[in-house]
């Protein structure tokens, strides 16, 4: 099960990952619908895009421009969180959805939990598989923590100077 | 001063409501305490030697009489009686429980203050000029920018993680009371030749284990353009800064590995994409923001109260004070007023619950409402008619709050050390209040003259050392014992520098010592009118070293047991400490 669109759904990918013994070039990816790791496409990128649906995931230290020819490709894109603490999947999801203008599924794997996920959502994630340890009702709790932000990010696309008229010291909530 | 409409408080109310329940899920064993440290960091809240001390925060070190009467209820209500005021205009709580801190951020809540990101790897409390609005050398006012930062930075979704702790500075005057090139990012608000306003901003300065003064990556950024340029530094340091080692996590560490031109480009570059998007300011919004910041009602007074001359020439003490703490303000008739948190035997930056409700009482009747905490560890009432001086001056002193001696040697900046923090080498406080007791003497000070020591328990800097005139760090040695390092020739302000080590390190006894002796030279040395830091700087170091270690000390060592003297605090909830 994961957290896509802001509702618990089945989930039929199977997520790759390189086992030590493995290498990018040799490991058999399966049929069926994978997210392979961004060196896997890179190396069997010739047969993997004959397939009829593929998706990829980037490492927190991989750069989402590797994907910028292929960006249309995809069905799904994922991020992998390697520890909850490292916050560089947040910026790798904002440069991909407004600088690359990938509009797919765009993933959050790894060490995913319920208080990042209002974040996640905002810099372009859409789809979440929290942690396995978790229970996954919980974390679908943490999109509603807040109702309003201040900044712009991919969402909202407005800052609220922008969106809403608020009022300066004048106003009637000076006392 | 800014206050919240209905949207800041919606945020502020959620936060409160998604933190208590995570503090019920810490409770109820649902979230480990690896996980739940870096939640509770993003609010504030540390684990410390005695409990969970809280760190609020004072928004670029502006307070209301409410609020402060605010911190005056918590620290009765849920500590000990008192709070302490920080480097970064900050206010902490050391002795509290767990499941407390949700209702201390609901009180909280209820006078429009928050801890949210007090702490963490995320952006930090902004923190500006203590005299901003009223400095007589002002360019521009940087309060509206601050709150716009604020407000920008709050919940920031892509900065929440960062590689390490991020801290932004601002100051608006022609100098620098900010310390802004020991920031992560110092912002100096501008104009340019066209009138037109502006930031020169500035990257990678830090302290810490490795302290390096700020680089200048661009001279001068519209005000438009401020926080789509802040958010490209970010999101370069988001990416590239190191993960790998703490202590080389810090943008500064980055800033110095590509070299500034380099990160430069990578900012603009990034920029290049953002600059006039969304995130551009408007006018609208600076200017609603700034129409909290309108100059309060100010009489038309003469600028020389002839009274506070008779006073004056009563009156030895009031007058030191007037000299000392009383600082010029731009509108005439009135003056900015320093309380002195650094009276010899207290420790700096600690205030009473009592002094918190006397002080916010003289800031309702004498400075129409409002209070600032300086980065100095003082408190600042900023607009003080020179008639009130005399009556304020003498109800301040019946709470201890005008030891006339801002920026002389006793107007010490100091960590909380080893009584309070996990990470000390050593002691603080008690080495800040021997320094004090010694140099207690008035005339003498004055004779010193201007002159900053600031004390850090550790490498970590958090008394900003690196900074002072004098600066003196607890270091580690084999057997656990307190050992301090001194180091002369830092300063702040517009010709920061990074003070550098005399030598081998002293016992705790032997500081001050050290300290008189580095004052012998000083004293002995000097030009006319030449600051101590000048001093340094003309004669360099050799003089004060061969002197400082020139003769042994012959002063008596106590007994090491009561170090850590302060009685803990009793546990009833699951706490997690890496030194329990
Ligand atoms: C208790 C009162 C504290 C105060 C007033 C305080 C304040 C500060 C200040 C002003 C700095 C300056 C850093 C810079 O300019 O680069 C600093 C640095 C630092 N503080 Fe604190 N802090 C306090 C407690 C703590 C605690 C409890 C911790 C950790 C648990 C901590 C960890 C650090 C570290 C690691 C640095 C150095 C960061 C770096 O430069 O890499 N501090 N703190
Ligand atoms: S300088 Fe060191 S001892 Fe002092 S508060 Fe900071 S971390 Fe603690």
């Amino acid at each position: 099960m994961i957290i896509k669109n802001k509702a618990i759904v089945a989930d039929d990918w199977t997520v790759l990952r390189l086992q030590e013994n493995e290498a990018a070039e040799s490991v058999h990816v399966a049929a069926g619908k994978i997210i392979v790791p961004l060196k896997v496409w890179q190396a069997q990128r010739d047969v993997l895009q004959q397939r009829e649906e593929i998706g990829v995931w980037l490492a927190s230290d991989e750069r989402p421009e590797a994907l910028k020819e292929d960006i249309k490709k995809f069905t799904v894109i994922a991020v992998d969180f390697p520890k909850f603490s490292d916050g560089r999947g947040y910026s790798i999801a904002f440069n991909l959805r407004v600088r690359l203008g990938y509009t797919g599924e765009l993933r959050a794997i790894g060490d995913v939990l319920r208080d990042q996920l209002f974040y996640m959502q905002r810099v372009g994630f859409d789809a979440f598989a929290p942690r396995p340890d978790r229970k996954i009702e919980d974390a679908l709790k943490g999109l509603s923590d807040f109702s309003e932000v201040y900044q712009t990010s991919f969402d909202p696309k407005l800052p609220l100077f922008r969106r809403v008229q608020r009022k300066g010291s004048q106003a009637e909530n000076s006392q | 001063m800014y206050r919240y409409d209905e949207y800041d408080q919606q945020i502020v109310d959620e936060r409160v409501k998604q933190y208590r329940d995570q503090v019920r899920r810490r409770l109820s064993g649902e979230l480990t305490e690896q996980e739940f440290l870096p939640l509770r960091l993003q609010n504030g809240l540390y684990m410390q030697i005695h409990g969970y001390m809280l760190r609020i925060a004072v928004p670029y070190g502006l307070i209301s009489s409410r609020q402060m009467r605010m911190f005056a209820h918590i620290a009765r209500k849920y500590d000990r009686g008192y709070g302490h005021f920080t480097t970064r205009q900050n206010i902490q709580f050391n002795w509290l429980k767990l499941q407390d801190t949700p209702d201390i951020l609901a009180d909280l809540a209820s006078v429009q203050m928050h801890a949210i990101q007090t702490s963490g790897n995320c952006v930090r409390n902004i923190t500006s000029d203590e005299f901003m609005g009223v400095a007589r050398d002002e360019v521009v006012d940087p309060r509206p920018y601050a709150e716009i930062l604020r407000q920008w930075s709050t919940f920031h979704p892509e900065f929440a993680y960062l590689p390490r702790k991020f801290k932004i500075a601002i100051s608006g005057g022609q100098e620098d009371r900010a310390a802004i090139y020991a920031h992560d990012i110092g912002l100096a608000v501008t104009k340019n030749a066209q009138g037109e306003v502006g930031f020169r901003v500035l990257v990678g300065g830090g302290l810490g284990r490795t302290p390096i003064i700020g680089s200048e990556v661009c001279e001068f950024v519209p005000w438009q353009h401020i926080l789509t340029y802040v958010e490209s530094i970010l999101r370069i340091y988001n990416q590239y800064g190191r993960r790998d080692n703490k202590y080389k996590a810090r943008i500064k560490i980055l800033v110095k590995a590509l070299g500034i031109d380099e990160f430069k480009r990578q900012v603009e570059a990034d920029w290049a994409d953002l600059k006039d998007g969304p995130g551009t300011l408007t006018s609208e919004e600076v200017n609603r923001v700034a129409s909290f910041f309108t100059d309060p009602a100010y009489e038309t007074l003469p600028d020389h109260d002839s009274k506070l001359n008779e006073f004056k020439a009563d009156s030895r003490s009031f007058s030191h004070w007037l000299q000392h703490n009383v600082k010029p303000h731009r509108v005439p008739g009135y003056a900015i007023v320093v309380l002195s948190l650094k009276k010899p035997g207290n420790a700096p930056g600690d205030a009473t619950a009592e002094q918190m409700d006397f002080v916010a009482d003289l800031a309702d009747r004498y400075s129409f409402g409002e209070l600032r905490i300086t980065h100095k560890q003082n408190l600042v009432l900023a607009d003080v008619r020179q008639k009130d001086l005399v009556s304020l001056w003498q109800e301040a002193s019946a709470q201890e709050l005008t030891t006339p001696n801002i920026g002389m040697l006793t107007d010490i900046i100091s960590c909380p050390g080893a009584e309070f923090c996990t990470l000390a080498n050593a002691r603080s406080i008690p080495l800040a209040k021997l320094i004090a007791e010694r140099f207690e003497d008035l005339d003498y000070q004055y004779d010193i003259g201007e002159i900053t020591l600031n004390i850090s328990g550790c490498v970590n800097a958090c008394g900003q050392h690196h900074i002072g005139n004098i600066g003196i760090t607890g270091v580690e040695k084999k057997d656990h014992d307190e050992w301090y390092q001194v180091s002369i020739g830092g300063s702040e302000g517009n010709d920061s520098s990074i003070s550098k080590i005399i030598g081998p390190s002293f016992t705790f006894h032997q500081v001050p010592e050290v300290i008189e002796r580095l004052v012998q030279v000083y004293l002995r040395e000097r030009t006319e009118d030449e600051r101590f830091i000048d001093t340094v700087r003309r004669i360099g170091h050799a003089p004060f070293k061969d002197h400082v270690y020139a003769t042994d000390f012959s002063v008596q060592e106590e007994e090491v047991a009561d170090k850590h003297s302060v009685a803990p605090a009793q546990y009833d909830v699951p706490y997690f400490s890496p030194r329990f």
